[in-house]
């Protein structure tokens, strides 16, 4: 028995159709626990956009209970919401800049959006523009950027309120290895550092291999498997392992 | 630099409230702050047409009124007695009866010259003598604008001392008149309130389609967190701003139409037509409706965003 102050995600019988459609997830249960780091893999189509979607509070699902932070988000009302989703940090798949603002702006948004003071924004979205080495196109439109620097403009806008969650949807298909790594040490600084819980969804197992400490949680014809347990028991303390979880090799 | 940033720690903590929305946030969020093409020029046309219009029935209201307040307090008492000895008494006996009421101001007995006259084109010279008995006249000033019931009980007075005595109240003939302004001002109003329909309907129309173009960016600035409260307010700011707009050009428009209407009629010189000239407070109601106008695109501007975010996770 897990306490509920010891997870950060629990998904209890979570089913998923569009419109009319067969059911693209069905009977999800599982439970994310906080300050752990997690990849969630499948082949193209097997539906972890969608899991994620219900992760980061875009889309309601057609059945089954979903907490986050201990609180169920379906009988939330809609004005609390905001709230959770200040916790949360997305990276989407099709990054979703908002395309009449610059890089810089576009970064700096959840921080405005948050009220935060604007003397901090400039510093905090500067340092992290230039962390991202996207200094020199601060100033650019999102319809100007190669798709690499798009995905770094959302990276880098994912992490900049330090949230409590990071979800990243196939954050690094855009860039080259190089930067891909960079990018995955951001995440894992985030989450040994600042304790965020992160869940990458990603196709390109080699990654998996880069995160010692990770989860995993694979998608199968809109099923989770675990045949290893790492969804049903908290890491253990000290580290995100927990005995019997899938291991990916350091 | 090789160091990883770790951001600051967000101000918004579990459990705070969340924090006002920052006005940099609100005027970035939509890439225009204003609605634009047609509609502040649609809503500047229908402004000047509710300027018009108002103008028009506050003209009519100012013209009964001059009208009423001239005619209401005068009546006129007319005696029918063919044989003229008689008449003169008859005349005597109702002057005298008018003198001890309170509600006659002044009194005149028009001379029988004077009555010729008037009737000379109808009757023809000299037609007013014995053969064709004309009745006497009194032209009586009232002290007051008298009510229907006073007049009732003026006449039964004048009845009771001479039998053929008639009184005319001069507002009982023109209550048609009257009647036909009423209608004319409550025409206005009509109009008034369906152009202010159809304003409220542009904006609604204007409020839709922005919302459509901007809905990839309302729903990312959700899902990063921001309220419907900051949404709100950046496009009620552009229905505010279009309204103002057009607003400032429709009445001015409207005024410079009614200005010169102004001017036709001045020229006239018609008093029943002056009767009907624009005092400050005319004015300043005028003034007053590109204010409803603006009050009215935000309310609505509003209440359309608020309904389409409802329907949103
Ligand atoms: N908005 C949608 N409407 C209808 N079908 C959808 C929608 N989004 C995804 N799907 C379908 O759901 C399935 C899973 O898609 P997705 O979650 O994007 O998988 P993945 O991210 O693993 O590639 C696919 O068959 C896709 O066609
Ligand atoms: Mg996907």
């Amino acid at each position: 028995m897990t306490n509920r102050a010891d997870e950060i995600v629990k998904f209890d019988n979570v089913g998923l159709r569009y419109g009319t459609d067969p059911e693209i997830l069905r009977d999800l249960s599982f439970t994310l626990f906080p300050g752990s780091f997690y990849f969630l893999t499948g082949a193209s189509g097997a539906g972890k956009t969608s899991l994620l979607k219900l992760l980061y509070l875009a889309q309601k699902p057609s059945r089954g209970a979903i907490r986050l932070f201990g609180k169920d988000m379906i009988t939330l009302p809609r004005e609390r919401l905001p709230d959770y989703r200040r916790r949360l940090g997305v990276v989407f798949q099709d990054f979703r800049l908002v395309d009449h603002l610059s890089a810089f702006d576009n970064v700096a948004l959840p921080l405005r959006l948050s009220g935060t003071d604007e003397g901090k924004v400039v510093k905090a979205v500067s340092d992290m523009l230039e962390w991202v080495g996207l200094s020199h196109r601060a100033e650019a439109k999102p319809a100007t950027m190669s798709g690499g620097e798009q995905q770094r403009v959302a990276i880098a806008r994912a992490v900049i309120a330090r949230p409590r969650m990071l979800i990243a949807d196939e954050p690094t298909g855009n860039v080259d290895p190089e930067m891909a790594l960079k990018l995955l040490r951001l995440f894992e600084a985030l989450n040994n550092r600042v304790g965020t819980t992160v869940v990458v969804a990603t196709h390109d197992v080699h990654l998996l291999k880069k995160v010692p400490d990770s989860l995993i949680m694979r998608l199968n014809k809109g099923r989770l498997s675990d045949p290893t347990g790492a969804l049903r028991f908290p890491p253990r303390p000290g580290g995100s392992s927990s005995a019997g979880s899938e291991r990916s090799p350091a | 630099m090789n160091e990883v940033p770790i951001p600051d720690a967000p101000p918004a903590m579990k459990g705070s409230p969340l924090p006002k929305p920052r006005k940099v946030a609100a005027a970035d969020l939509l890439p225009k702050a204003r609605f634009g093409g047609p509609i502040p020029w649609v809503i500047a046309i229908l402004i000047a047409l509710v300027v018009i219009a108002a103008a028009g029935g506050l003209a009519l209201r100012n013209l009964a009124e001059t009208a009423r307040a001239d005619i209401s307090n005068a009546v006129a008492i007319q005696v029918l007695e063919p044989n003229p000895e008689l008449r003169g008494e008859r005349v005597e006996s109702i002057v005298a009866v008018l003198e001890r009421d309170e509600l006659v101001r002044t009194l005149r007995v028009v001379p029988e010259d004077e009555l010729s006259q008037l009737l000379e084109p109808w009757l023809g010279a000299g037609a007013a003598s014995e053969d064709i008995p004309i009745p006497a006249l009194i032209d009586v000033e009232l002290s007051r604008p008298a009510s229907p019931e006073e007049i009732a009980r003026l006449q039964d007075a004048l009845s009771a001392a001479v039998p053929n005595a008639r009184v005319d109240a001069q507002s009982a003939w023109l209550a048609p008149v009257y009647g036909a302004l009423a209608a004319l001002q409550y025409l206005a109003l009509g109009l008034i309130a369906l152009l202010a329909l159809a304003t409220a309907a542009a904006v609604w129309l204007a409020a839709r389609s922005a919302f459509a173009t901007h809905r990839e960016t309302v729903e990312i600035v959700h899902l990063l967190g921001g309220t419907d409260a900051q949404i709100l307010r950046v496009f009620q700011r552009a229905a505010v701003r279009d309204a103002a707009f057009g607003g400032i050009v429709g009445l001015s428009l409207g005024s410079l139409a009614v200005w010169l209407l102004g001017q036709q009629f001045a020229a006239l010189d018609s008093g029943l037509v002056s009767g009907g000239g624009f005092g400050w407070v005319d004015w300043a109601i005028l003034l007053f409706i590109p204010v409803v106008g603006v009050l009215l695109a935000f309310v609505t501007g509003r209440m359309t965003i608020a309904f389409a975010l409802r329907s949103m996770f």
